[in-house]
């Protein structure tokens, strides 16, 4: 297949099951939501070694939020639901209660509930109260700035993680600019983040590596500096340079639509733009059971 | 189907328990049969078809005409369905009902809603003492759910409150909030004196400024960020509580009763 001058691989990005999260920040105004937001899903590229990957999913109006100020959709997943608790609380602690005049809301009312507000109203030392608005719990947690409120607990549903697709161009820069383009539109779609700095990664993994302690490492097959020496390159000699885009999201449909018009993004500045070929990262169906084959989501 | 509907024939001399007349209790009953359930009235016990007469099929709305003062435990233990009730109601109005809602196109007199769970109670008119409260003896009020009065209320309004919330638009009498263990009372009129005597937690959210006791002590001025959710659930509700006007999130914060816990809170609006 090829679009735009564009080759799309016959090939699938191969995604795993996790367990994800959405909660709701909100504060005085978007730039300290957003400095909440941040903070919360900072050191969270990876579950490799970061225990969670998390992102912010979108800006949200005050018309959107439940105490109607400025707010921040922020996502969590991990391997499991109590490492995914786990996270959710340090980071919530962390990086929410302490930032100045933010409020902290479950984003996904379904789902099992898990402690969002729950164990952080401990931090009031006894002077916490809850109230039951519209038969959920607030915490109202005494803090140097007022009050810290937070929702007692969030859910947690099934969710897919690991979806990707590859973008191989004839330069760096033409790569991020690629790429640039490509998580501009998928942030557009609900329900999906992409964890990495910025939406972009440019250190894909292979399962594996020749040290024995460690379980990941540079996926070779795609790294342009080494067409000559690694047994097996997947790289042509006019690739010069290969990012990727990690997709988390709630459902296969999610990541299904966000790859569609981020891979169509990358597509628009086709090959007159330097790029090559769109490409996907998988492990031969062996890692996961949630497979995203490229051809067919650009059918 | 038509609500089923009780209408009063003539005021009898001595008080009604009406407690048998909840909608899951006549569930799958025939219209005869209904009429033929004994009511307590003062020492006797008489016929449903005696006092009233008895129209309509549908078991989960139960429509009470003619109503007056002396009709008591209207909806007690109520769990699903409604009742709507023309005229007064006497004592122990949807004392603790589990779910459903009560309607009074009237007053209700004493211990209005006591000890309910869950559901909703709203009474057009006025009320007794002992709103929302726990009988003689007993630890614990209103447990869940919601009362709105749109008159003025007695003493005592949610003594032993545990949970829920009472939203009256006119005045309370003394005592209001006593005892109060947790939950919220918002008072858009005035309240009397020994404002929330002796409550350990929960919120006592006013419009007016009250006389307060020695034991409580002023904490500031302050916008508290859980008000404009708690009005925002009020938004469904036919009544001032409802309006946007009536909302605010700037209050002067006075925490109490210190002579108990102390963590008790009641919330004066602040004028901007």
């Amino acid at each position: 297949m090829i679009i735009n001058g564009v080759t799309i691989d016959a090939t699938f990005a191969e995604a795993f099951p996790m367990k994800g999260t959405r909660a709701i920040i909100t504060a005085q105004n978007e730039k300290w939501a957003m400095i909440a937001a941040q903070a919360m899903t900072g050191f969270a590229t990876s579950v490799i070694a970061c225990g969670c990957e998390a992102g912010i999913e979108r800006v949200l109006t005050p018309d959107e939020t439940p105490d109607g100020r400025p707010g921040v959709a922020i996502m969590i997943f991990a391997m499991g639901g109590k490492g995914l608790a786990k996270q959710l609380e340090t980071r919530a602690g962390q990086c929410v209660l302490t930032s100045p005049t933010s409020a902290l809301f479950a984003g996904i009312d379904g789902g099992i509930r898990i402690p969002l507000g729950k164990n952080l109203r401990y931090f009031g030392d006894g002077f916490q109260t809850s109230k039951v608005i519209s038969g959920k719990r607030y915490w109202r947690i005494p803090v140097m700035d007022g009050e810290f409120l937070a929702e007692a607990t969030t859910g947690q549903v099934d969710a897919i993680g690991g979806g990707n697709f590859l973008v191989l161009a004839q330069s760096q820069p033409q790569a991020l600019a690629a790429c640039e383009a490509a998580i501009e539109e998928m942030k557009k779609i609900p329900n999906v983040i992409m964890p990495f700095p910025g939406g972009v990664v440019r250190s894909g993994s292979k399962v594996g590596s020749k040290y024995k302690n460690l379980g990941a490492s540079t996926n070779d097959a795609f790294c342009p500096t080494l067409k000559g020496s690694t047994k097996k390159t997947d790289l042509s000699p006019d690739v010069e340079s290969v990012m990727e885009i990690v997709i988390d999201g709630l459902t296969k449909e999610d990541i299904d639509k966000a790859m569609r018009v981020g891979i169509q993004a990358v597509c628009d500045l086709g090959a007159e733009n330097g790029i090559t070929r769109i490409s996907a990262g998988n492990y031969g169906g062996k890692l996961g059971p949630f497979h995203f084959h490229l051809q067919e989501i650009m059918a | 189907m038509s609500a089923l509907t009780f209408t009063l024939k003539q005021r009898p001399d001595q008080r009604v328990d009406m407690s048998p007349l909840v909608c899951q209790a006549l569930e799958n009953l025939e219209p005869v049969e209904i009429a033929a359930i004994k009511l307590h009235c003062g020492k006797r016990k008489v016929r449903v078809d005696e006092l009233f007469i008895v129209s309509g099929f549908d078991t989960k709305q139960i429509l009470i005409k003619n109503s007056f003062a002396k009709l008591d435990y209207i909806g007690k233990d109520l769990d699903g369905g409604t009742i709507h009730v023309e005229g007064d109601v006497g004592a122990y109005c949807g004392m603790g009902m589990k779910s459903g809602a009560i309607k009074i196109h009237g007053n209700a007199g004493i211990y209005a809603g006591c000890e309910m769970k869950k559901g909703q109670l709203e009474i057009s008119g006025n009320v007794g003492d002992f709103l929302g409260g726990a009988l003689a003896g007993n630890k614990m009020g209103m447990k869940g759910g919601l009362i709105l009065v749109k008159g003025n209320a007695g003493d005592r309004v949610g003594d032993h409150l545990r949970r829920g919330t009472i939203l009256i638009e006119g005045s309370t009498g003394d005592y209001c909030g006593s005892r109060m263990i947790a939950g919220t009372i918002a008072v858009m009129g005035n309240t009397g004196k020994f404002l929330g005597h002796s409550m350990r937690r929960g919120t006592l959210l006013l419009w007016n400024s009250p006389k307060l006791s020695a034991s409580f002590n002023d904490c500031g001025s302050h916008t508290l960020a859980f008000l404009p959710m708690l009005f925002k659930s009020f938004a469904t509700l036919n009544s001032h509580f409802a309006e946007a006007a009536s909302a605010f999130n700037r209050v002067q914060r006075y925490a109490g009763d210190m002579s108990e816990t102390g963590r008790g809170e009641i919330l004066v609006k602040i004028e901007t």
